[in-house]
């Protein structure tokens, strides 16, 4: 029977099946972080469970750690760090601690070890391991009792996800990047638009992107709602994988390849849904609101609730432009910022920085801006450092920062001031979400990167 | 995990969509690493305000949060609902959940009963003119009572079993311990380990 490239990892997953009751899945590849994962450890212990499959699960620390070189301080972030390593100890379960050449985010950790590989099920007690469907792997985020229940048993039950193709028609324009698209997708069908889906994207634009441009569509898929984003394996997937530390090696390379090239939605296959999207009429986009699918092209102005059709939406809208501290109609080039942030398991692996470093070398960042570069992860600040990144960053202004979640989520001490303005690179602009009081824009490194040296949200063309 | 039936409680309307987990708790208070403790860190932004909903006497007492569309969104923190049901809540009303939000809860026993936004637009009018109102929610009918409001809410079939009986779901999945074992054994070798051999 046709299938989608969602429903053929599925069906390869099912460990058990009955009428009535959710599939048992089979999960491969399980990360866990110092957040979601203590009270789960706490769980087995409860119940004298050990791990099931340690060699199928992974740690690292990156939520709580801090930036700046030394210990963390913080009394709570350290106790809860602590506890983590302790856990993997107790369970046997390897964990690259702070320091540790291999430490970073984890949605960027795993796939620069090669783990994250085609058909795969992955699963994180964290919502943006979705970023690992750009490999066409089937990978998203659960909770605490899920990440308990994936130690106990290495098995997850779920019902099938419904499934919705993404086509993104056409090419990009130049200076139009993955995260442009992907906050485009999201004000399209909406923070719940893509509830109980996988969302696989499709089309000329999605081939011709990188494996990292891949990934940062993939990592904002759960802001719409999704359960998962997908994209199809192919060359560029395998180019990526071949040579990488836990990349299958000889016959196994053979067979793992011959099989990834399977994973193809079929031409007859039936999505619920579909969407499509022209690449071409994509411009820079960024968000004015406080979720990410409060956006609109860079070149818009602050829109007018009172011309929103829906009540509900309005009204979010009026309470979102309140907290903001913005007007409608203003232009959204106009807006000022304080930071900017480029990092995250969004925007926080070496291409990320490359594109900001070539847009603020030889520049400085504006006198009004502090500009915070956090890579992804300690190789890619290694990466970057070899290239001499850090170098331009620093001539010009920005301070360049260990790996980490950072301002993000703000649990570390990188954190907005109350009122204070940001353009990031991160995923969530929700209220207080990178500091109580702070603003969030979403917006793409580029965008990120020019805003730092014209201190108003801007592109790389507002440069000229 | 504790059996739901029926929950009798104060309903408290918050008139808000898109209420995502960094709102329900925000990222400072998820360093702890126990599941209780979890209720001062509720709303906690939006309890800075005096005129929030549940800093109101009359409401805070509540055990029945009706709330907009799309409650749950963004993170994955299992958090959210330990924060509702550390603070007293047993049932979220909404017209949609988020995937995950809605996941943990029924991990928990928390309900979140799925309700037309017509239906929760009629319980926001009725608690705002009974403050202090109490709601019945039972799933056994999958009925809410409000007043004179008999409104209809959906939970799927296997959530609400669950709940019903109080089950807890490694206990249910180890019951197919073997097929687990017997898939393990066919999983192909290319496919990687965190080990280094």
């Amino acid at each position: 029977m046709a299938g989608t490239l969602a429903e053929k990892i599925w069906a390869d997953h099912v460990v058990r099946s009955a009428e009535g009751e959710p599939d048992i899945l089979y999960i491969d590849l399980h990360l866990i972080h110092e957040v979601t994962s203590p009270q789960a450890f706490d769980g087995l212990r409860l119940a004298g469970r050990p791990v099931r499959r340690p060699e199928l699960t992974l740690a690292t620390e990156d939520h709580n750690v801090p930036t700046t070189p030394g210990p963390i301080t913080d009394p709570v972030s350290l106790t809860q760090v602590e506890t983590l390593r302790a856990n993997c100890a107790e369970f046997g379960v390897t964990i690259y601690p702070m320091g540790d050449a291999e430490q970073g985010i984890v949605h960027v950790v795993g796939p620069q070890l090669g783990l994250t590989q085609p058909g795969m099920t992955i699963v994180c007690g964290d919502s943006h391991t979705s970023t690992h469907g750009a490999f066409g792997a089937l990978a998203f985020g659960i909770g605490t009792s899920e990440v308990e229940h994936v130690l106990a048993t290495q098995t997850l039950p779920l019902k099938p996800f419904k499934t919705m193709a993404i086509n993104i028609n056409g090419d990009l324009a130049e200076g139009v990047t993955a995260k442009d698209v992907i906050l485009a997708v999201i004000a399209k069908i909406g923070t719940g638009g893509g509830q109980g889906y996988v969302l696989e994207y499709r089309g000329p634009a999605i081939d011709a992107m990188s494996m990292e441009a891949r990934m940062t569509v993939c990592n904002m898929s759960i802001e719409a709602g999704a359960r998962a984003g997908l994209i199809a394996p192919d060359e560029t997937t395998f180019d990526y994988l071949s040579g990488r530390d836990h990349a299958p090696t000889g016959d196994d390379w053979n067979a793992a390849v011959d099989y990834w090239k399977t994973l193809r939605t079929d031409d007859d296959a039936v999505f619920d849904e579909v969407v499509d999207i022209d690449a071409a009429s994509l411009t820079p986009f960024v968000t004015w609101g406080t979720n990410p699918g409060q956006g609109s092209p860079l070149s818009a102005s602050v829109p007018d609730p009172a011309l929103i059709p829906d009540e509900n939406e309005a009204r979010a809208a009026e309470a979102a432009l309140a907290y903001m501290g913005l007007t409608a109609g203003t232009p959204l080039r106009e807006i000022a910022v304080d930071t900017v942030f480029v990092g995250s398991c969004t925007n926080g692996r070496i291409e990320d920085l490359r594109a900001a470093a070539a847009i603020v070398k030889g520049r400085h960042v504006a006198d009004s801006v502090r500009m915070l570069v956090v890579p992804g992860s300690a190789r890619v600040r290694l990466q970057a450092e070899s290239e001499g990144l850090d170098k331009v960053f620093t001539a010009a202004g920005a301070e360049w920062r260990l790996p980490g979640c950072s301002m993000c989520l703000g649990m570390n001490p990188d954190t907005l001031a109350p009122g204070e303005r940001s353009a990031s690179t991160s995923n969530r602009n929700f209220e207080g979400r990178q500091g109580k009081g702070g603003r969030t824009h979403l917006v793409s490194p580029l965008v990120a990167a020019a805003t730092a040296i014209r201190g108003t949200l801007s592109s790389p063309a507002d440069l000229d | 995990m504790q059996a739901f039936t029926s929950h009798t409680g104060i309903g408290v309307p918050l008139r808000r969509s898109n209420v995502d987990t960094d709102q329900i708790i925000p990222a400072e208070y998820l360093k702890r690493v126990s599941r209780t403790g979890f209720e001062d860190g509720l709303f906690a932004a939006w309890r800075k305000d005096e005129s929030f909903i549940l800093n109101q006497p009359t409401y805070a007492a509540g055990s029945v949060l009706v709330a907009g569309p799309d409650f749950g969104t963004g993170s994955s923190r299992e958090h959210a609902v330990w924060a509702l049901m550390n603070y007293g809540f047993r049932v979220v009303i909404s017209s949609r959940f988020a995937d995950i939000f809605r996941g943990n809860s029924g991990k928990q026993g928390l309900l979140t009963a799925v309700a037309s936004q017509d239906d929760v637009e009629l319980i926001w009018k009725y608690l705002e003119n009974t403050p202090g109102a109490s709601i019945t929610v039972d799933l056994t009918s999958r009925t809410i009572t409000a007043g004179d409001i008999v409104a209809p809410f959906e939970v799927d079939d296997y959530t609400r079993w669950r709940l019903l009986e109080g089950l807890d779901d490694i206990g249910l999945t180890l019951r197919h311990e073997a097929a687990v074992t017997e898939f393990e054994s066919a999983r192909p070798s290319f496919k990687p380990v965190t080990r280094g051999g």
